[in-house]
């Protein structure tokens, strides 16, 4: 157990970012509202999920939304508690713990400010690792966790709880009352107990955000190897392609923004041509036509200077990238894991192979 | 008929005369003073000295000045503002200004989040709250003498900010300073609103410098002039509406001298290379205006969303320090003997070894006293010279978006420490008057007309709604004092409006050419 405060939020703000692997769009706003609500109401407390009882009940927090949407409206003052009521009264239990889907983006932020606003503790685990584009995309999908009951509201106070036969109908709902309520919207899906969230969710990624958050503050500050080398070094990440920038096609389905980057190899890499393909957050790296990692591995694009975090809405031509592979939570490496998130759903024609795997003695090990 | 250019910059102020043909007829650089009117003053006296013109025929003055950022970022002058905000329900979860700087949250006297807003769609999200506007108002009467208003949504409909500046007229007076957020940002409450807090805050720093570049001019016989400022996209606005939008200064100095540089050369598609004593500043032209950056634009810690050029700047100008390591290695910058260089390089005397020593020992410049740097191992120079050059030629690969040669622009008077020939470019060129690109970017500013209106595309289709507005707008900049032949359509933008029946749109079109 420990606190979180506004040096620990800039820092989860930064790492989660990173591990959005390109998606959950820029986490700005979320951080203004987790430090308004730190600020007003105090430090957050912290569990590891191994302190949390196996009886808790656990309520997970998110927005839904257009990012252009959220960037004006942001959130309200009334949403957490109302989501906090709809489903203690719905399960007729007290809610022990909040904890967030996923890192990246808003929804990395917004469970700190709803910790800090209901005084409840927030758990050291997501359900992801990372960022995806869809609902289900989940590690408790591989648990047969369902997402309803999905409690929803606007800032307006219109609220609704959704019982749905498959996670596929969670999301098309949820997404028509989205528009009708204005584009974004607060909610809880997924609720679960203090066991099932140890057995499936992705322990410590609290914690692995602000370490690496303060990692990239801190890649400048090395004795020995170059910065290069240290972040790779804290980041336990795999070097797959350094760049610039060439071209960025868009296209967008309108669910999703789809594209392809391509890079022209800088140093070392000089004279090969990389690729990342992405759907919100980035799916596929390829060096040569040769691909090196597709998800669910995490693919990074970081500056090459700062070391930040580029977000697939913040590409820009001409800049200069390093590509990283992480290796992603081991439960997404499942035959159920692969079924639900691997190449083949994301319509990439390949099998899934561990990045790591994948790098040895591939074109990439420059 | 002349027009004079001004560029108000950190160590040089510096003026151009031009004629109507736009050919510059003179140029001087002055040192700017703590009082920037006492620098104004004396750059204007030694224009004129040289150039010798009848003041009178004198008719257009352009200011380019960074006094507003330096203001901001020195925490100097800055007014006491009211924040309100209109968006209740919605946004009272992310307080305003939470992640200002804690030295210049000073600047806000009281804030208030009050009931009001739209949706994406233009649909109402809240009553607007007249009553709480009006207590809040009532309130700050006379402990403030200015106001920013911010709204959800304002960018789709701005009828509550306007109403609420109509309240706060009603409740502070007719001489209160407002600022509306929908005038002043694009998408982005947060970027928004802190654009037109800081607005808000530079009132005072406005008005003096407006009426002190009139006052200035006046007091060297210049009286026949129209006044005007540059803004970020490198169009003019006069002085009334400088004093209410100073925040539209902020970027004017790079949009300037890649613009002044374009002019200079002749050329619309380039990289400009903009060396000062200190730092070097990357732009690119691309079709006669500034390639725009896509990252949020921090002015002093405070994140805003205003478009500025893309600029990329490392730590090398004609002051540079330069340095022999242990191990023979060379490095050059980033630390500068800046302003001080007229006492500290070795050519003129003094005893630092700078960039600009190193291009006289070359042979590559003429400045100070060559003899000075004579004793100077030639090895070393190349090899100062040679750090130089992968210095700017990696700048030149940053900017680039294609593997194809570019023409390179170099400006600035610290242009002399750099080669003629680099890596990456399809052509090198210096311009007559590089040192002077700024006041001249200034001088030759286009001025605009913006167009906005709603148009239902179900009764006139979007094609010769478009059309109309662009017409429109092109009137609106003749009107302004453009020449009809020169008028360009700069931005279109049409924004869906759901709520409204039919197909309605929100049509705003900018249109700019160049000052008659």
């Amino acid at each position: 157990m420990r606190k979180i405060g506004i040096r620990e939020i800039e820092d989860i703000a930064l790492g989660a970012a990173l591990l959005g692997a390109g998606g959950g769009g820029d986490p700005y706003i979320g951080k203004l509202m987790a430090i308004g609500a730190v600020r007003e109401c105090g430090e957050v407390t912290l569990l590891s999920p191994e302190e949390t009882p196996d009886d808790a009940l656990i309520m997970p927090i998110a927005m839904m939304g257009a990012p252009t949407v959220l960037c004006e409206k942001g959130i309200g003052g009334t949403e957490y508690r109302r989501i906090f009521e709809m489903v203690e009264r719905y399960f007729g239990r007290k809610v022990y713990a909040t904890m967030p889907m996923e890192a990246g983006g808003v929804n990395s932020m917004l469970p700190i400010a709803a910790a800090a606003r209901l005084g409840l503790p927030m758990i050291d685990c997501d359900g992801m690792g990372r960022a995806f584009p869809e609902l289900q995309m989940v590690t408790f999908t591989i648990g047969g966790v369902s997402a309803t009951p999905m409690a929803l509201t606007d800032e307006k106070g219109n609220s609704v709880i959704f019982e749905t036969i498959t996670n596929q109908w969670t999301e098309e709902l949820a997404r028509s009352v989205t528009m009708s309520c204005g584009g974004s919207v607060t909610c809880s899906l997924y609720v679960m107990d203090g066991k099932t969230m140890k057995a499936y969710s992705v322990h410590d990624i609290v914690t692995r955000s602000e370490q690496l958050g303060k990692a990239i503050r801190n890649v400048k500050n090395v004795t020995d190897g170059t910065p290069e080398e240290n972040f790779l070094a804290f980041s336990e990440g795999i070097k797959l392609f350094k760049g610039k920038i060439s071209d960025v096609l868009r296209t967008t389905n309108g669910k999703f923004n789809l594209g392809k980057i391509q890079l022209e190899g800088i140093g070392d890499c000089k004279g090969h041509r990389g690729e990342v393909t992405f759907q919100n957050e980035n799916l596929c790296a390829s060096v040569d036509g040769a691909i090196l990692a597709t998800a669910p591995d995490l693919i990074c694009l970081v500056d090459t200077e700062t070391f930040t975090p580029i977000t697939t809405d913040g590409l820009k031509y001409g800049k200069r990238v390093l590509v990283v592979g992480l290796r992603c939570y081991p439960l997404w490496r499942t035959p159920k894991g692969i079924e639900l998130v691997g190449p083949r759903y994301f319509g990439i024609d390949t099998d899934y192979i561990p990045v790591e795997d994948r790098v040895k003695g591939g074109a990439a090990n420059v | 008929m002349y027009k004079l250019g001004i560029d108000v910059g950190g160590t040089n102020t510096d003026a151009v005369l031009i004629d109507e043909r736009l050919q510059v007829i003179a140029e001087v650089k002055h040192p700017t003073t703590g009082n920037i009117f006492d620098g104004i003053m004396g750059a204007v006296r030694a224009l004129l000295d040289q150039a010798q013109v009848d003041r009178s025929q004198i008719r257009q003055a352009m200011l380019g000045t960074t006094q507003c950022t330096n203001a901001i970022v020195e925490r100097k002058n800055l007014a006491k503002i009211g924040l309100l905000r209109i968006g209740a329900p919605a946004t009272v979860g992310v307080p305003p200004m939470v992640d200002w700087p804690a030295d210049i949250q000073f600047i806000c006297q009281k804030s208030a989040i009050i009931g009001g807003g739209f949706e994406y769609d233009g649909k109402q999200l809240a009553p607007l709250d007249e009553e709480a506007a009006r207590a809040f108002f009532t309130e700050l009467k006379g402990k403030v003498q200015s106001i920013a208003i911010s709204c959800v949504f304002s960018t789709v409909r701005a009828d509550h900010e306007q109403r609420a500046a109509q309240i706060c007229r009603e409740v502070m007076g007719e001489d209160v300073h407002i600022s509306i957020s929908n005038e002043i940002g694009s998408m982005g409450l947060i970027e928004r609103e802190n654009a037109t807090i800081l607005n808000a805050a530079l009132y005072k720093v406005a008005e003096r410098f407006t009426e002190g570049f009139a006052y200035s001019l006046a007091q060297e016989g210049v009286t026949q002039a129209e006044i005007y400022l540059s803004q970020n996209d490198g169009t003019l606005m006069t002085m009334e509406y400088a004093k209410r939008y100073p925040i539209l200064t902020v970027a004017c100095g790079p949009t300037n001298s890649i613009r002044g540089a374009s002019y200079l050369s002749r050329r619309n598609n380039a990289i400009i290379i903009d060396v000062g004593g200190t730092t070097t500043d990357f732009g690119v032209i691309q079709a006669g205006f500034p390639r725009e950056s896509g990252v949020a634009v921090t002015i002093g810690g405070v994140r805003t969303n205003f478009r500025m050029p893309d600029v990329y700047s490392i730590g090398l100008g004609g002051g540079s320090i330069v340095r022999q390591r242990e191990d023979g290695s060379v490095t050059v910058g980033p630390d500068s003997v800046g302003y001080e260089i007229t006492q500290k390089a070795l050519v003129f005397g003094g005893d630092t070894l700078t960039a600009t020593d190193i291009a006289v020992r070359l042979g590559m410049a003429d400045v100070g006293d060559a003899s000075k740097v004579a004793h100077l191992s030639e090895e070393l120079a190349v090899k100062a010279m040679s750090v130089i050059r992968e210095m700017v030629e990696e700048g030149i690969d940053v900017m680039k978006v294609s593997s194809d040669d570019l023409d390179v622009i170099l400006v600035g008077g610290g242009s002399i420490i750099l080669p003629e020939k680099l890596a990456g470019a399809r052509s090198v060129t210096k311009p007559a008057f590089f040192g002077t690109a700024n006041a001249i970017g200034s001088a030759i500013s286009k001025v605009s007309g913006n167009y906005e209106a709603l148009v239902n595309y179900d009764e006139l289709p979007r094609e010769q709604a478009l059309e109309r507005a662009k017409r429109e707008a092109i009137e609106m900049a003749v009107a302004s004092g453009a020449i009809r032949e020169t008028v360009e359509i700069i931005e279109v933008e049409d924004i869906p409006l759901a709520y409204y029946p039919g197909n309605t749109c929100r049509v705003k079109v900018k249109a700019a050419g160049e000052l008659r």
